[in-house]
Protein backbone atom coordinates (compact mmCIF):
# COMPACT_ATOMS: atom_id res chain seq x y z
CA UNK A 1 0.00 0.00 0.00
CA UNK A 2 1.55 3.12 -0.92
CA UNK A 3 1.23 6.14 1.95
CA UNK A 4 1.08 8.79 -0.99
CA UNK A 5 -2.44 7.83 -1.52
CA UNK A 6 -5.10 10.31 -1.43
CA UNK A 7 -8.36 9.55 -2.01
CA UNK A 8 -11.35 12.20 -2.91
CA UNK A 9 -14.26 11.17 -1.86
CA UNK A 10 -17.25 10.62 -4.11
CA UNK A 11 -14.87 10.76 -6.74
CA UNK A 12 -14.63 7.58 -8.42
CA UNK A 13 -10.67 6.62 -8.61
CA UNK A 14 -10.35 4.06 -11.25
CA UNK A 15 -7.23 1.48 -10.86
CA UNK A 16 -5.53 1.40 -14.62
CA UNK A 17 -3.46 -1.53 -14.76
CA UNK A 18 -0.86 -1.20 -17.68
CA UNK A 19 -0.67 -4.19 -19.62
CA UNK A 20 3.10 -6.29 -18.96
CA UNK A 21 5.63 -6.07 -22.30
CA UNK A 22 5.70 -9.62 -21.96
CA UNK A 23 1.65 -10.52 -22.10
CA UNK A 24 2.57 -12.63 -24.59
CA UNK A 25 4.43 -15.18 -22.10
CA UNK A 26 1.43 -14.98 -20.07
CA UNK A 27 -0.90 -17.82 -22.09
CA UNK A 28 0.32 -20.52 -24.39
CA UNK A 29 -2.32 -18.91 -26.70
CA UNK A 30 -0.95 -15.68 -27.07
CA UNK A 31 2.78 -17.45 -27.29
CA UNK A 32 1.69 -19.21 -30.40
CA UNK A 33 -0.36 -16.59 -31.42
CA UNK A 34 3.19 -14.87 -31.57
CA UNK A 35 5.12 -17.50 -33.14
CA UNK A 36 2.22 -17.27 -35.46
CA UNK A 37 2.85 -13.53 -36.02
CA UNK A 38 6.89 -14.65 -36.48
CA UNK A 39 6.52 -17.58 -38.78
CA UNK A 40 5.62 -14.80 -41.55
CA UNK A 41 9.81 -13.84 -41.14
CA UNK A 42 9.99 -17.66 -42.53
CA UNK A 43 7.64 -17.24 -44.98
CA UNK A 44 9.46 -14.35 -46.10
CA UNK A 45 12.89 -16.02 -46.04
CA UNK A 46 11.64 -18.92 -48.19
CA UNK A 47 10.20 -16.26 -50.80
CA UNK A 48 14.11 -15.06 -51.12
CA UNK A 49 15.31 -18.25 -51.19
CA UNK A 50 12.98 -19.50 -54.03
CA UNK A 51 13.97 -15.97 -56.06
CA UNK A 52 17.69 -17.09 -55.21
CA UNK A 53 17.31 -20.59 -56.49
CA UNK A 54 15.14 -19.14 -59.58
CA UNK A 55 18.14 -16.66 -60.45
CA UNK A 56 21.23 -19.05 -60.04
CA UNK A 57 18.94 -21.62 -62.81
CA UNK A 58 18.70 -18.32 -64.94
CA UNK A 59 22.62 -17.98 -64.53
CA UNK A 60 23.88 -21.26 -66.11
CA UNK A 61 25.50 -25.17 -64.47
CA UNK A 62 28.11 -23.11 -62.67
CA UNK A 63 25.72 -20.52 -60.23
CA UNK A 64 23.42 -23.34 -59.71
CA UNK A 65 25.96 -25.59 -58.37
CA UNK A 66 27.35 -22.40 -56.18
CA UNK A 67 23.89 -22.04 -54.30
CA UNK A 68 23.63 -25.95 -54.06
CA UNK A 69 26.89 -25.78 -52.58
CA UNK A 70 26.16 -22.92 -50.46
CA UNK A 71 23.14 -24.46 -49.23
CA UNK A 72 24.76 -27.49 -48.26
CA UNK A 73 26.45 -25.54 -45.07
CA UNK A 74 25.45 -26.64 -42.03
CA UNK A 75 23.93 -22.60 -40.66
CA UNK A 76 22.25 -22.63 -44.37
CA UNK A 77 20.69 -25.96 -43.94
CA UNK A 78 19.62 -25.23 -40.16
CA UNK A 79 17.66 -21.59 -41.35
CA UNK A 80 15.95 -24.03 -43.87
CA UNK A 81 15.02 -26.94 -41.58
CA UNK A 82 13.53 -24.36 -39.01
CA UNK A 83 12.04 -22.32 -41.64
CA UNK A 84 10.44 -25.19 -42.73
CA UNK A 85 8.99 -26.39 -39.74
CA UNK A 86 7.89 -22.42 -39.02
CA UNK A 87 6.36 -22.18 -42.71
CA UNK A 88 4.31 -26.38 -41.99
CA UNK A 89 3.13 -24.19 -38.79
CA UNK A 90 2.35 -20.91 -40.44
CA UNK A 91 0.25 -22.72 -43.20
CA UNK A 92 -1.58 -25.40 -40.83
CA UNK A 93 -2.63 -22.87 -38.63
CA UNK A 94 -3.46 -20.48 -41.84
CA UNK A 95 -5.51 -23.43 -42.78
CA UNK A 96 -7.53 -23.99 -39.08
CA UNK A 97 -8.74 -20.12 -39.00
CA UNK A 98 -9.82 -20.09 -42.67
CA UNK A 99 -13.51 -21.63 -42.26
CA UNK A 100 -13.82 -18.65 -39.72
CA UNK A 101 -12.97 -16.08 -42.36
CA UNK A 102 -14.29 -17.60 -45.31
CA UNK A 103 -17.97 -18.29 -45.37
CA UNK A 104 -19.24 -20.51 -48.06
CA UNK A 105 -22.99 -21.65 -49.93
CA UNK A 106 -23.74 -23.94 -52.57
CA UNK A 107 -27.20 -22.39 -53.72
CA UNK A 108 -28.57 -21.68 -50.03
CA UNK A 109 -26.46 -24.40 -48.16
CA UNK A 110 -23.99 -22.99 -45.98
CA UNK A 111 -21.11 -25.57 -46.73
CA UNK A 112 -19.37 -26.69 -43.23
CA UNK A 113 -16.35 -25.38 -41.78
CA UNK A 114 -14.44 -28.18 -41.74
CA UNK A 115 -15.04 -28.43 -45.59
CA UNK A 116 -13.71 -25.45 -46.48
CA UNK A 117 -10.60 -26.56 -44.02
CA UNK A 118 -10.62 -29.73 -46.48
CA UNK A 119 -11.02 -27.97 -49.15
CA UNK A 120 -7.73 -25.78 -48.35
CA UNK A 121 -5.43 -29.38 -47.57
CA UNK A 122 -6.61 -30.56 -50.90
CA UNK A 123 -5.45 -27.90 -52.72
CA UNK A 124 -2.26 -27.78 -50.48
CA UNK A 125 -1.71 -31.55 -51.17
CA UNK A 126 -2.48 -30.96 -54.90
CA UNK A 127 0.01 -28.11 -55.09
CA UNK A 128 3.21 -30.29 -53.40
CA UNK A 129 1.99 -32.95 -56.16
CA UNK A 130 2.25 -30.98 -59.38
CA UNK A 131 5.57 -29.54 -58.07
CA UNK A 132 7.59 -32.88 -57.22
CA UNK A 133 6.19 -33.76 -60.53
CA UNK A 134 7.91 -30.88 -62.18
CA UNK A 135 10.60 -31.13 -60.61
CA UNK A 136 10.91 -35.38 -60.25
CA UNK A 137 9.40 -35.90 -63.40
CA UNK A 138 11.45 -33.68 -65.48
CA UNK B 1 -15.16 -34.43 -2.15
CA UNK B 2 -13.55 -32.01 -0.09
CA UNK B 3 -16.84 -29.48 2.05
CA UNK B 4 -15.15 -26.53 1.43
CA UNK B 5 -12.73 -24.77 -0.88
CA UNK B 6 -10.43 -21.10 -0.60
CA UNK B 7 -11.19 -18.35 -2.44
CA UNK B 8 -8.39 -16.26 -3.06
CA UNK B 9 -10.81 -12.76 -4.12
CA UNK B 10 -9.04 -9.90 -5.27
CA UNK B 11 -9.56 -6.90 -3.18
CA UNK B 12 -9.38 -2.87 -3.87
CA UNK B 13 -11.10 -0.40 -1.56
CA UNK B 14 -9.83 3.21 -3.61
CA UNK B 15 -10.21 5.06 -0.09
CA UNK B 16 -7.77 2.90 1.63
CA UNK B 17 -5.23 1.49 -1.37
CA UNK B 18 -3.83 1.96 -4.13
CA UNK B 19 -3.35 -1.46 -5.62
CA UNK B 20 -5.34 -5.17 -5.62
CA UNK B 21 -4.55 -6.95 -2.92
CA UNK B 22 -6.33 -10.54 -2.33
CA UNK B 23 -8.34 -11.75 0.93
CA UNK B 24 -8.59 -15.39 1.23
CA UNK B 25 -11.88 -16.63 2.57
CA UNK B 26 -13.50 -20.39 3.13
CA UNK B 27 -16.71 -21.55 1.34
CA UNK B 28 -18.69 -24.63 1.42
CA UNK B 29 -18.04 -26.55 -2.02
CA UNK B 30 -21.36 -28.03 -3.01
CA UNK B 31 -21.64 -29.98 -6.37
CA UNK B 32 -24.07 -27.21 -7.73
CA UNK B 33 -22.29 -24.35 -5.97
CA UNK B 34 -21.26 -22.11 -8.74
CA UNK B 35 -17.82 -19.18 -7.61
CA UNK B 36 -20.85 -16.46 -7.73
CA UNK B 37 -22.28 -18.98 -4.86
CA UNK B 38 -19.16 -18.47 -3.26
CA UNK B 39 -19.26 -14.75 -3.51
CA UNK B 40 -22.81 -14.65 -2.63
CA UNK B 41 -21.68 -16.84 0.34
CA UNK B 42 -18.75 -14.58 1.68
CA UNK B 43 -20.93 -11.56 1.30
CA UNK B 44 -23.89 -12.52 3.25
CA UNK B 45 -22.07 -14.63 5.65
CA UNK B 46 -18.35 -13.83 6.06
CA UNK B 47 -17.27 -10.40 4.39
CA UNK B 48 -20.02 -7.47 3.51
CA UNK B 49 -17.87 -4.88 1.82
CA UNK B 50 -17.17 -6.99 -0.73
CA UNK B 51 -18.51 -5.78 -4.42
CA UNK B 52 -18.68 -7.10 -7.48
CA UNK B 53 -21.82 -7.34 -9.96
CA UNK B 54 -24.28 -10.11 -10.64
CA UNK B 55 -27.72 -10.28 -11.73
CA UNK B 56 -29.87 -13.63 -13.14
CA UNK B 57 -27.22 -16.11 -12.21
CA UNK B 58 -28.07 -18.03 -15.11
CA UNK B 59 -25.66 -17.22 -17.80
CA UNK B 60 -28.01 -14.48 -19.39
CA UNK B 61 -27.31 -10.85 -18.16
CA UNK B 62 -23.60 -10.88 -18.41
CA UNK B 63 -22.94 -9.23 -15.83
CA UNK B 64 -21.11 -11.77 -13.49
CA UNK B 65 -17.92 -11.74 -15.85
CA UNK B 66 -14.55 -11.89 -13.50
CA UNK B 67 -11.53 -13.77 -14.15
CA UNK B 68 -10.96 -17.32 -12.41
CA UNK B 69 -7.62 -18.40 -12.22
CA UNK B 70 -6.53 -16.27 -14.82
CA UNK B 71 -9.27 -17.47 -17.42
CA UNK B 72 -12.12 -14.43 -18.25
CA UNK B 73 -15.53 -16.72 -17.06
CA UNK B 74 -18.98 -15.94 -15.90
CA UNK B 75 -18.90 -16.70 -12.73
CA UNK B 76 -22.73 -17.90 -12.89
CA UNK B 77 -21.40 -20.57 -14.49
CA UNK B 78 -18.28 -21.63 -13.27
CA UNK B 79 -18.39 -24.57 -10.83
CA UNK B 80 -16.31 -24.19 -7.66
CA UNK B 81 -15.97 -28.13 -7.94
CA UNK B 82 -14.21 -27.97 -11.12
CA UNK B 83 -11.12 -26.47 -9.39
CA UNK B 84 -11.34 -28.63 -6.48
CA UNK B 85 -8.83 -28.78 -3.80
CA UNK B 86 -8.45 -25.03 -4.53
CA UNK B 87 -7.38 -22.80 -4.15
CA UNK B 88 -9.36 -20.52 -6.69
CA UNK B 89 -8.30 -16.98 -7.77
CA UNK B 90 -10.97 -14.49 -8.40
CA UNK B 91 -9.92 -11.21 -9.81
CA UNK B 92 -12.12 -8.51 -11.88
CA UNK B 93 -11.55 -8.37 -15.36
CA UNK B 94 -8.55 -7.72 -17.34
CA UNK B 95 -8.12 -4.68 -19.49
CA UNK B 96 -10.50 -2.60 -17.80
CA UNK B 97 -10.69 0.30 -14.92
CA UNK B 98 -11.25 -1.02 -11.79
CA UNK B 99 -13.85 0.78 -9.40
CA UNK B 100 -13.96 -1.15 -6.31
CA UNK B 101 -13.21 -4.75 -5.75
CA UNK B 102 -14.45 -6.70 -8.88
CA UNK B 103 -16.00 -3.81 -10.51
CA UNK B 104 -14.96 -2.58 -13.62
CA UNK B 105 -15.95 0.44 -15.21
CA UNK B 106 -17.46 -0.90 -18.49
CA UNK B 107 -18.61 2.81 -19.60
CA UNK B 108 -16.38 2.36 -23.02
CA UNK B 109 -17.64 -0.24 -24.07
CA UNK B 110 -21.14 1.09 -23.87
CA UNK B 111 -19.98 3.87 -25.76
CA UNK B 112 -18.40 1.49 -28.31
CA UNK B 113 -21.68 -0.32 -28.74
CA UNK B 114 -24.15 2.42 -29.49
CA UNK B 115 -21.62 3.39 -32.43
CA UNK B 116 -22.42 0.67 -34.04
CA UNK B 117 -25.72 0.39 -34.31
CA UNK B 118 -26.65 -2.37 -33.36
CA UNK B 119 -30.39 -2.04 -33.95
CA UNK B 120 -32.05 -2.98 -37.37
CA UNK B 121 -31.51 0.46 -39.02
CA UNK B 122 -34.21 1.06 -42.18
CA UNK B 123 -34.72 3.56 -44.54
CA UNK B 124 -38.00 3.76 -45.12
CA UNK B 125 -40.20 1.95 -42.71
CA UNK B 126 -43.87 -0.39 -44.28
CA UNK B 127 -46.94 0.47 -42.77
CA UNK B 128 -48.03 -1.88 -40.36
CA UNK B 129 -50.84 -3.16 -41.63
CA UNK B 130 -48.39 -4.70 -44.95
CA UNK B 131 -47.67 -7.22 -41.24
CA UNK B 132 -44.10 -8.20 -39.83
CA UNK B 133 -40.63 -8.27 -42.14
CA UNK B 134 -40.94 -12.26 -42.61
CA UNK B 135 -37.32 -14.60 -42.35
CA UNK B 136 -36.40 -17.85 -43.64
CA UNK B 137 -35.11 -20.32 -41.18
CA UNK B 138 -31.84 -19.93 -43.43
CA UNK B 139 -31.85 -16.00 -43.56
CA UNK B 140 -31.96 -16.16 -39.83
CA UNK B 141 -29.00 -18.86 -39.62
CA UNK B 142 -27.26 -16.44 -41.19
CA UNK B 143 -26.85 -13.93 -37.88
CA UNK B 144 -28.21 -15.79 -35.22
CA UNK B 145 -24.95 -17.31 -33.91
CA UNK B 146 -23.86 -13.67 -33.74
CA UNK B 147 -27.44 -12.72 -31.72
CA UNK B 148 -26.15 -15.11 -28.67
CA UNK B 149 -23.78 -12.14 -27.84
CA UNK B 150 -25.08 -11.38 -23.54
CA UNK B 151 -22.40 -7.94 -23.39
CA UNK B 152 -20.44 -9.55 -20.54
CA UNK B 153 -17.70 -8.38 -21.85
CA UNK B 154 -15.01 -11.59 -21.44
CA UNK B 155 -14.12 -11.43 -25.00
CA UNK B 156 -12.65 -7.38 -24.83
CA UNK B 157 -10.80 -8.96 -20.66
CA UNK B 158 -9.42 -11.52 -23.16
CA UNK B 159 -8.25 -9.54 -25.90
CA UNK B 160 -4.85 -8.44 -25.66
CA UNK B 161 -5.43 -5.91 -28.60
CA UNK B 162 -8.10 -3.74 -26.60
CA UNK B 163 -5.64 -3.92 -23.24
CA UNK B 164 -2.73 -2.44 -25.11
CA UNK B 165 -4.91 -0.03 -27.11
CA UNK B 166 -8.20 0.71 -25.73
CA UNK B 167 -9.04 2.99 -28.88
CA UNK B 168 -9.81 -0.18 -30.45
CA UNK B 169 -13.30 -1.07 -30.93
CA UNK B 170 -13.45 -4.82 -30.00
CA UNK B 171 -14.56 -8.18 -30.68
CA UNK B 172 -18.63 -7.62 -28.99
CA UNK B 173 -18.99 -4.46 -30.79
CA UNK B 174 -17.82 -6.04 -33.99
CA UNK B 175 -19.86 -9.40 -33.77
CA UNK B 176 -23.23 -7.41 -33.07
CA UNK B 177 -22.41 -4.71 -35.84
CA UNK B 178 -22.12 -7.95 -38.02
CA UNK B 179 -25.57 -9.77 -36.48
CA UNK B 180 -27.17 -6.53 -38.06
CA UNK B 181 -25.30 -6.45 -41.16
CA UNK B 182 -26.17 -9.91 -42.39
CA UNK B 183 -29.73 -9.87 -40.85
CA UNK B 184 -31.39 -9.44 -44.27
CA UNK B 185 -34.32 -6.78 -42.33
CA UNK B 186 -31.56 -4.20 -41.80
CA UNK B 187 -30.37 -1.38 -44.41
CA UNK B 188 -27.34 0.18 -41.72
CA UNK B 189 -24.60 -1.86 -43.19
CA UNK B 190 -23.12 1.38 -45.13
CA UNK B 191 -23.23 3.42 -42.13
CA UNK B 192 -21.88 0.85 -39.85
CA UNK B 193 -18.99 0.44 -42.16
CA UNK B 194 -17.49 3.75 -41.49
CA UNK B 195 -17.14 2.73 -38.17
CA UNK B 196 -16.09 -0.93 -38.54
CA UNK B 197 -13.42 0.53 -41.59
CA UNK B 198 -11.57 2.50 -39.11
CA UNK B 199 -8.24 1.91 -38.15
CA UNK B 200 -9.34 1.28 -34.44
CA UNK B 201 -12.19 -1.01 -36.43
CA UNK B 202 -11.75 -4.37 -38.15
CA UNK B 203 -8.24 -3.64 -38.75
CA UNK B 204 -7.09 -3.30 -35.10
CA UNK B 205 -7.88 -7.16 -35.16
CA UNK B 206 -4.55 -9.50 -34.56
CA UNK B 207 -6.78 -12.37 -35.14
CA UNK B 208 -5.46 -13.45 -31.77
CA UNK B 209 -8.73 -15.67 -31.57
CA UNK B 210 -9.10 -15.83 -27.87
CA UNK B 211 -12.59 -13.47 -27.99
CA UNK B 212 -13.78 -17.17 -29.50
CA UNK B 213 -12.51 -18.99 -26.96
CA UNK B 214 -13.93 -17.65 -23.69
CA UNK B 215 -16.96 -16.64 -25.56
CA UNK B 216 -20.07 -18.11 -23.25
CA UNK B 217 -22.08 -18.13 -25.82
CA UNK B 218 -20.18 -19.76 -28.91
CA UNK B 219 -20.37 -15.92 -31.06
CA UNK B 220 -16.95 -16.28 -32.29
CA UNK B 221 -16.39 -13.04 -32.67
CA UNK B 222 -13.39 -13.37 -34.26
CA UNK B 223 -14.50 -15.09 -37.08
CA UNK B 224 -16.97 -12.01 -37.08
CA UNK B 225 -13.87 -9.78 -37.64
CA UNK B 226 -12.12 -11.53 -40.70
CA UNK B 227 -15.68 -12.17 -42.18
CA UNK B 228 -15.76 -8.13 -42.06
CA UNK B 229 -12.48 -7.93 -43.03
CA UNK B 230 -13.41 -9.83 -46.37
CA UNK B 231 -16.49 -8.21 -46.74
CA UNK B 232 -14.74 -4.49 -46.48
CA UNK B 233 -11.51 -5.70 -48.98
CA UNK B 234 -14.42 -6.69 -51.42
CA UNK B 235 -16.15 -3.26 -50.80
CA UNK B 236 -13.41 -1.37 -51.18
CA UNK B 237 -11.90 -2.73 -54.94
CA UNK B 238 -15.52 -2.92 -55.37
CA UNK B 239 -14.98 1.47 -54.74
CA UNK B 240 -11.72 1.14 -56.82
CA UNK B 241 -12.93 -0.51 -59.86
CA UNK B 242 -16.36 0.61 -59.90
CA UNK B 243 -16.05 4.11 -58.86
CA UNK B 244 -19.70 5.10 -60.24
CA UNK B 245 -21.37 1.65 -58.43
CA UNK B 246 -22.44 -1.60 -60.75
Amino acid sequence: MSDSHVYTPYHPRWLRRRVSTYWWLEKWSYFRFILREGSCLFVAWFVLYLLLLVNAVRQGPDSYTRILEWSAEPWVLGLNVVSFLFVVFHAVTFFDAAPQALVVHIGRTRVPGRLVMAAHYAAWALASVLIAWLIVGA
Amino acid sequence: MADHITLQVARYRPEQQSDITFDEYEVPCPKEWVVLDGLNHIKDRLDGTLSYRWSCRMGICGSCGMNVNGEPKLTCATFLADYAPGPIRVEPLPNFPLIRDLIVDIGDFMQKLVRVKPWIVRQTEKPLSEGEYRQTPEELDEYKQFSMCINCMLCYAACPIYGLDPKFLGPAAIALAQRYNLDNRDEGASARMEVLSEHEGIWGCTFVGECTKVCPKNVDPAGAIQRYKLTAALESMKAFFMPRGS
